[in-house]
């Protein structure tokens, strides 16, 4: 049980780590959806292990389903190529990685100082859908409707943003020259 | 029993990468990419904390931060498909019209 799960943090952490990398990589915007995916997925089973199940399963089909299906659907809408790497200050080009690295170097040192004592403790699943629900729906009310009228707006925004300004001589357009506009965006 | 700093640290791991890609990368939607990277990042502490206090508000906390991610990522590719269509561009350079 104990070693089990070591493995598995190593396992799916390993695979969170080489999608990360795999994206900060690759150029196409497509390989760096596809691999954010690979992050969100491995990313459900370590919230399986710390006993958040539904968490998991909402990273799944919210994340993991809706909003990267949004964006490899926007990407293949606008069909978006490799850009040429940009010129950059010659500062930033030395400076840059051991930047990352002592980024990095701050928040594991501040973490592993801070909670060197820490264990996690094995076993089932603490946190159960139906205690969430209570939480969400007796703590949580407020936010809850709050996200709603968010949900709303957000929405209305999207759809506002994303609708073609109407032309005032789209009645006399001749079909051709709408289906050359539609296929351009 | 897996000491929570191994998924503090790999939550690290994860944000770094998040803000590198972040600064490093030259179309705007890698650029968005990279902040949904930080978010599940952070997503994953919050979870591991929850987990060591056995207090449920930080699964409450991750819900809301998916439910206000989706809402977000909706917007934002509305006002990236926006862009595109005014510019014909993604690159970040080339998006200079509050700079001059």
């Amino acid at each position: 049980m104990l070693n089990l799960q070591l493995i598995l943090f190593l396992i799916f952490g390993a695979l969170a780590v080489a999608g990360g990398i795999n994206m900060l990589r690759s150029r196409s915007p497509i390989y760096g959806a596809l691999s954010l995916i690979l992050v969100m997925g491995a990313l459900a089973v370590l919230y399986l292990l710390l006993g958040a199940e539904f968490i998991a399963f909402v990273q799944i089909l919210v994340y993991a389903g809706a909003i990267m299906v949004l964006f490899v659907f926007v990407i293949m809408l606008l069909n978006a190529q490799p850009l040429p790497p940009h010129e950059r200050a010659r500062f930033a080009r030395r400076l840059g990685l051991p930047a990352i690295f002592i980024l990095l170097g701050i928040l594991a040192a501040a973490f592993a100082l801070r909670y060197s004592r820490a264990r996690l403790a094995a076993g089932s699943p603490m946190f159960h859908v139906r205690s969430i629900g209570q939480a969400l729906f007796h703590q949580g009310l407020l936010p809850f409707e709050a996200t709603s009228v968010l949900f709303l707006v957000g929405i209305a925004g999207a759809v506002l943003l994303a609708a073609r300004p109407e032309t005032q001589s789209s009645g006399t357009d001749t079909p051709a020259v709408k289906a050359a506009d539609r296929s351009g965006l | 029993m897996i000491p929570l700093s191994y998924y503090l640290i790999l939550s690290g791991i994860l944000f770094t990468l998040g803000v590198a890609g972040f600064i490093v990368k030259s179309d705007l939607i890698s650029v968005f990419i990279s902040i949904e990277l930080m978010l599940n990042a952070v997503n994953l502490s919050l979870i591991a904390f929850s987990h060591y206090l056995r207090d449920m508000t930080g699964n409450l906390f991750v819900f809301f931060v998916m439910v206000v991610a989706a809402a977000e990522a909706a917007v934002g590719l509305a006002i990236i498909i926006a862009v595109v269509r005014n510019r014909q561009t993604l690159s970040l350079d080339e998006m200079d019209l509050m700079k001059h």
